[in-house]
């Protein structure tokens, strides 16, 4: 499993650094996003919150990356940083060999927040047509309506709009820029599965014009199907950074729970697909990469297995289990 | 020119909320009709030399344009409010271009305020030469500079929920200080008060029909000092905001 070997710290990093020396040669220097040391801390009750631990990320010019990670990973609070929005304890930010405010300044991005609404009493044409005049060089407000589906309720209110439609709307407002980098804070949030369907073709008909796509998740599905590349966030920290196939394979657990006396946990490690075992009484509780070689192996290798259940973990399970292997109170 | 797109908007946006243009507009028109109509034949008001209808026609246009420049705060604080600040804060508008659609869209509220009350005044009878007019209008539009300012100030500090109550009772404590109700006279606690606020100079601007000289140096010195004072604090209240996360 190439996943295998990226589970100590220094092997993570390692590959981060190489995955930015490889965007780094193939785009030339001062090319595509860079977060190189980023880290942020902020004043809570309980003391500092650590939200973004020193992190380097490099991404390359027309790249599609999914920020994938639980609430409260940092993923809003790196976009802030990488948007100018809010300035980094330690680190820097380079977008296309600029900073954050200087590239926004040139009309280079394009960003869908978190949250928030739009202003009131002007129509959806007349708001997309109001941010599209701040822009040097902005799309067509019409064939941004069509890309979107917004054609229908163009000349509605924006007050009238429905919780999708007004996602449909700040998506809009973030592609009628034509960026070279459009980013995604949690776009999906408040739409229902078929606009959901509309939003990622939309998404990814903007990225096959070449532009640099970065968007921000916790829907494993939404990663793995609409990015080229997935960075694992937890803690503040990187906890994975590959082709979405092998972040699947790695959080994507599912866990098999059998009754099988008698044999010993690292035995049950030795089996091909699982990541991880732990013995609980007469009960088995294996954590697989592979739950389908897995199944298979146990059953040849222990037929006496039973009571089996296969259940799929949640992210907040997998990235327990990612993590585990640290010391708990480097975290806190 | 782009950020002129952005200003055509903001003063559509303001025009199309009606009960905002109603209330701006009407408020301060029908103050002046039930006050200045059955007195339309006062010509020497409190001793302030001018007619009543005068007097109350300066001093309603003074407290409409007054609310029509604070309240440009709460559209600020609506903004806010929605996070289509920090939307604009990732778009290339500059803060400038910003202001100066929130600034116009103020100013054109103003004019309007104005507009209609000299006209509900000349058909109550107040008659002055067209110079007169036109100086009036420039002095009040002068004044209202540091109010622009307030208001800017106010929508960054203050959220939707206390910026009505702040917004209307300063603009009436203003009004009342400055003289928007009555006549200060010339001597006093509240005439000595009074000189040192915008809103004294801003009704003051009405006394141009009697002498043809509105504004002492010391007007102009006191109107120019709160709008460098408030400026400051507008953009600290700004700065102190955008900071935020």
């Amino acid at each position: 499993m190439p996943a295998a070997d990226l589970s100590t710290t220094e092997q993570r990093q390692s590959r981060v650094i190489l995955t930015a020396v490889v965007a780094a040669t193939e785009a030339g220097p001062g090319d595509g996003i860079r977060l190189a040391g980023l880290a942020k801390s902020f004043r809570s009750p309980e003391g500092p919150v650590h939200a973004v631990r020193g992190i380097d990320v490099a991404i390359a010019r027309g790249e599609t990356v999914a920020l994938l990670g639980p609430n409260g990973a940092g993923k809003s609070t790196t976009i802030d940083m990488l948007l100018g929005l809010a300035p980094p304890d330690e680190g820097s930010v380079s977008l296309f060999g600029r900073a954050p405010r200087a590239a926004v300044d040139a009309g280079l991005v394009g960003a869908m927040l978190q949250g928030g609404s739009l202003i009131q009493y002007l129509s959806v044409h007349e708001l997309l047509s109001m941010i599209a005049a701040i822009y040097p060089a902005p799309l067509d407000v019409g064939e941004v309506l069509e890309q979107t589906g917004l054609r229908s309720i163009a000349g509605r209110r924006t007050q009238k709009l429905s919780g999708g439609e007004t996602q449909r709307v700040r998506f809009a407002l973030a592609l009628v820029s034509n960026p070279d980098l459009l980013v995604l804070d949690e776009p999906t949030v408040a739409m229902d599965v078929e606009a959901r369907h509309e939003f990622w073709d939309a998404m990814r008909a903007f990225a096959a014009r070449g532009k640099t796509v970065l968007f921000a998740t916790h829907y494993l599905e939404e990663a793995d199907q609409n990015a080229d590349r997935v960075v694992l966030m937890a803690h503040g920290e990187i906890v994975a950074d590959g082709p979405p196939t092998e972040i699947k394979g790695r959080v994507g657990l599912r866990t098999i729970r059998a009754t099988l006396p008698d044999v010993t946990a690292d035995a049950l490690a030795e089996v091909p697909g699982v990541a991880r075992a732990e013995r609980r009484g007469d009960g088995v509780l294996l954590s697989c990469s592979d739950s389908d070689r897995a199944i298979r192996a146990l059953l040849e290798r222990f037929p006496d297995a039973r009571d089996i259940e296969i259940t799929g973990a949640g992210l907040e399970e997998a990235f327990l289990a990612l993590t585990a292997d640290e010391p708990a109170e480097s975290r806190a | 020119m782009k950020g002129l797109v952005y200003t055509r908007y903001e003063l559509l946006r303001s025009f199309r909320n009606r009960r905002f243009f109603f209330f701006s507009l009407g408020f301060p028109l029908l103050f002046y009709i039930v006050i200045a109509s059955p007195n339309r034949h006062v010509t020497d008001f409190d001793n302030s030399g001018i007619s009543l209808p005068l007097y109350y026609m300066v001093g309603l246009a003074s407290f409409g344009t007054m609310v029509a420049m604070i309240s440009c705060g709460t559209r600020i604080a609506a903004e806010r409010q929605v996070g289509w600040t920090r939307q604009l804060r990732i778009t290339p508008l500059t803060t400038r271009a910003y202001f100066r659609a929130k600034i116009l869209t103020a100013y054109t509220m103003s004019c309007l305020t104005i507009a209609l009350l000299f006209l509900a005044g000349s058909s109550l009878g107040v008659s002055m030469p067209a110079r007169y007019w036109l100086e009036m209008t420039g002095l009040i539009l002068v004044a209202l500079a540091p109010f622009a300012a307030l208001g800017i100030t106010l929508g960054h500090l203050l959220n939707i929920d206390s910026i009505a109550p702040a917004t209307g009772g300063g603009a009436s404590l203003l009004a009342f200080l400055g003289g928007t109700w009555f006549p200060l006279g010339h001597h006093g606690f509240l005439y000595q008060l009074g000189q040192l606020l915008p809103s004294y100079w801003l009704v003051q601007a009405g006394h141009i029909g009697l002498t043809g000289h509105a504004w002492p140096l010391r007007g102009w010195v006191t109107i120019a000092a709160w709008t460098v004072l408030l400026t400051a604090t507008a953009v600290y209240a700004f700065r102190r905001d955008t900071k935020k996360v």
